[in-house]
């Protein structure tokens, strides 16, 4: 039996060629994408995916859930329902509240477990299977740098969630990467100032560090900055992440001569530091004629709520909180309000804004193209978005702008009232070079995944 | 001097707890022969009771303040516990004493589920491998953690000890030795206290007391137990409903110290049964003397002394000194010949 019934002649093979070159073309014939470069996860029909990568369970789970929430805050505004939160005091008018670039906006979520291995996992998901164009989310620097060179490689936009450490835009900066939080670095110049002002220049600190890249980096920055003051460092331990009983920790400090105890933990783990710090009297010290004090370098209200009483007179550090009064801060509040029956995070303002951030640049660049939506991002100013005037440098994919140093109230009028702003740091003093020392890296350059 | 003191204070605290979490495990182990990985999630489920019990409590009645608003526009509400609102000072009183009192309710809930853990499934497998075994109770570990974290969330739900003991004690005053020495929080001592309380009351059980009688001579030899005409399996039910007992108080007692989540459980896991190998399986004083000696160790090893010597041995320490014993006697400190030797 043979295949070919009619003997093979020129006319035949001149048909059977067109009919083969017409159907090899037409899939990219009616697409957009025919007569420009082609990309990775490229939107085709009515909608556009973003990924939402938090942590669901594990020892960051409060922040993840709330990250969770602006998001979902955020993908409404951006399609036009609710009452566009920040989109109405956003310094930039391209969004319309129909989506972006004429698209729907959709978003699949993953657990990153807080562990970088699951968060790689949940991404590469979203990526390959959802079709996400962007991945965003994060609440542990550990997490944030893994899935940003994930996405690096696999050629999608990274918007960081909260991840403080230097690292992220330092060291590890990838050029597919793009961070609105503040660092440790901003931490330690905003912070060093207060506490000058309210504990002197000799003192004597006893740091307490978690083991991983963002409790070095803070570590690092805090010890920079208070040694300039005229402090001295008597010691910094490292504890394992995820301790549960700091108490072997803490005894070694009660006779250290240390008159300051500051305690790079964050989440579960600060709570539990702070709490334990305070039933074994530290707060009630003295020492070399001072009052002992606590310092918690990050803060945030919902690690204030965990914790409890123990927060009290305690200084740190913020990126955002809810009782700013500029109108982007009382829109987002207002809105997420409504919507929760309570004020957002730290972490919620950061992905909102991140989320409105990335959708501005796609709108203005007009397209989804990775590379395009990062040139859009790169050295762009805005405000409006709750931080006042804010600068994304092109050289690290790093926000500039305002810095807060917070304190535990003494006497909180609500259940969420439990941070008062001591200072807000101008965004100058708190800038510092790409190349510095300690957060020199390379960008590299941009992938879109083609 | 001081600091040895205080460290040493420290390890008999965290000594208390890895003491009475091993001893609830090889109790179980002992009597039953059942190497039980769901005796972290026993830890986890009386924690959880005082959670509960203060939840209860905490009922909230809310009245809206239509005078005042909230940031975000809507009108504040004012939330009043209901025991507060009834009760007066005495709903204030048990509000403040939530950690202590919902031990009564544990001991009757700790008491039911072991009992059905051990009817329902555990018996099933006395005669299967121990590996049947560890894979069981491993997944009922994970089964009941799964429910926790479906009804109370993920997140660590803060409990605050009464207001007597919730500072820190100055023990260096009362001592003679100076203020300010050595002082040390009032509810770890409370712990330690109770822990060794409950030690105490079960080595009484077992020891002089006729139902303990038979219990130990089932450890010993249950076939001539079982001969003698004694309804042996009805007594280890019994034994294993009070492991959970005392699992569960050790879980209620550790809220102060330890916001109780879902996986909390897991983390005392792998921690006691290192020592239970160190003190011998089967044996209740070893395992009592493996968990003092182990939290003291670790204890230690946090000095930074220490640790300028060998650096990172506080995280290691536990397992160095397993591997040790394991190396020199293999059966653990006090283990007896002839347990998980066949």
């Amino acid at each position: 039996m043979t295949l070919i019934h009619k003997p093979l002649n020129r006319r035949s093979i001149l048909k059977a060629g067109t009919a083969g070159g017409v159907a090899l073309a037409t899939p990219t014939i009616f697409t957009s994408s025919a007569w420009s470069a082609p990309y990775l996860n490229e939107p085709t029909g009515a909608e556009v995916t973003l990924g939402f990568n938090v942590p669901q369970t594990g020892a960051y789970a409060d922040e993840g859930a709330d990250e969770l929430r602006a998001y979902q805050l955020a993908v409404k505004h951006l399609n036009g329902e609710g009452d566009g939160g920040m989109l109405n005091t956003f310094s930039s008018k391209a969004l319309g509240g129909n989506g972006v670039n004429g698209k729907k906006v959709a978003f699949v979520t993953g657990d990153t477990q807080t562990k970088s291995d699951a968060a790689r996992a949940s991404a590469k998901r979203m990526i390959e299977k959802d079709g996400a164009i962007m991945i965003t989310g994060g609440s542990s620097s550990g997490v944030a740098i893994a899935v940003q060179s994930l996405c690096q490689e696999a050629g999608v936009i990274f918007m960081a969630g909260l991840t403080h450490s230097n690292d992220t835009t330092g060291k590890d900066r990838r050029a597919n990467g793009f961070r609105h939080f503040f660092n440790t670095e901003m931490t330690g110049a905003a912070l060093a100032p207060v506490l000058k002002n309210a504990m002197g220049t000799d003192r004597k600190a006893y740091h307490l560090t978690a083991d991983y890249t963002w409790g070095w980096s803070q570590e690092g920055s805090i010890k920079k900055y208070t040694e300039a003051l005229g402090w001295d460092t008597v010691a910094a331990v490292r504890t394992p992440l995820g301790a549960g009983d700091f108490s072997q920790y803490l005894t070694p400090v009660l006779n250290s001569g240390a008159d300051v105890l500051i305690l790079n933990h964050y989440g579960k783990d600060m709570v539990n530091s702070l709490t334990q710090a305070v039933q074994f009297g530290l707060r009630d010290k003295m020492v070399n004629g001072k009052k002992f004090e606590i310092v918690v370098p990050l803060f945030s209200r919902l690690m204030a709520q965990g914790a409890g009483d123990a927060i009290k007179g305690i200084f740190g550090s913020t990126n955002w909180h809810w009782s700013l009064q500029d109108e982007g801060s009382k829109a987002f509040v207002k809105s997420f309000g409504q919507e929760y029956g309570f004020p957002p995070s730290q972490a919620a303002q950061t992905c909102y804004a991140q989320t409105i951030l990335y959708a501005d640049a796609a709108q203005r660049a007009g397209t989804f193209e990775p590379c395009a939506v990062a040139a859009a991002l790169e050295g762009y100013d805005f405000d409006g978005l709750g931080n006042g005037p804010t600068h994304y440098r092109a050289a690290d994919h790093q926000c500039f702008k305002d810095v807060l140093v917070v304190k535990g109230k003494e006497n909180p009028s609500s259940q969420f009232d439990l941070l008062e702003v001591v200072e807000i740091t101008p965004r100058a003093q708190v800038e510092y070079a790409p190349d510095m020392e300690d957060v020199k890296g390379d960008l590299g350059t941009c992938n879109n995944g083609a | 001097m001081d600091e040895i003191l205080l460290q040493f204070l420290n390890g008999l605290d965290k000594g208390g707890a890895y003491a009475l979490i091993a001893l609830g495990l090889t109790l179980i182990f002992g009597t039953l022969g059942v190497v039980n990985f769901a005796h972290g999630a026993l830890f986890m489920l009386g924690a959880f009771c005082a959670v509960s019990f203060n939840l209860l409590l905490s009922l909230q009645k809310v009245t809206v303040d239509p005078t005042k608003t909230t940031a975000w526009g809507t009108p504040l509400e004012v939330r009043t516990p209901y025991v507060e609102a009834y009760l007066g000072d005495f709903g204030h009183w048990i509000l403040n004493y939530s950690v202590p009192v919902s031990i009564l309710l544990a001991i009757p809930v700790m008491l039911l589920i072991g009992f059905a853990m051990e009817r329902g499934l555990i018996k099933h497998f006395y005669t299967r491998p121990h590996a049947d075994q560890i894979l069981v109770t491993f997944g009922l570990a994970i089964v009941l953690q799964e429910i926790v974290k479906s009804i109370y969330g993920a997140n660590p739900i803060p409990q605050v000890a009464p207001d007597v003991v919730s500072g820190a004690a100055d023990i260096g005053a009362m001592l003679g030795l100076g203020a300010g020495v050595i002082v040390y929080p009032w509810w770890r001592m409370v712990y330690l206290l109770f822990s060794l309380v409950v030690i105490a009351i079960v080595f009484a059980f077992l020891q002089f007391t006729t139902f303990g009688m038979v219990v130990r001579a089932g450890m010993a030899d249950r076939e001539t137990v079982g001969l003698l005409g004694i309804n042996i399996e009805r007594r280890f039910t019994i034994v294993f409903a009070i492991a959970a007992v005392v699992a569960g108080l050790a879980g209620v007692m550790y809220t102060p110290i330890l916001p109780p989540d879902y996986h909390m459980g897991m983390d005392f896991l792998v921690l006691s049964f290192v020592v239970v190998v160190v003190g011998g399986m089967g044996s209740l004083t070893g395992a009592v003397s493996a968990g003092f000696l182990l939290g003291i160790l670790q204890s230690f090893a946090s000095m930074n002394e220490v640790k300028a010597i060998f650096p990172g041995i506080d995280q290691i320490i536990i397992y160095l000194v397993a591997v040790v014993i394991l190396l020199v006697r293999p059966r653990g400190l006090m283990g007896r010949k002839g347990v998980m030797e066949n």
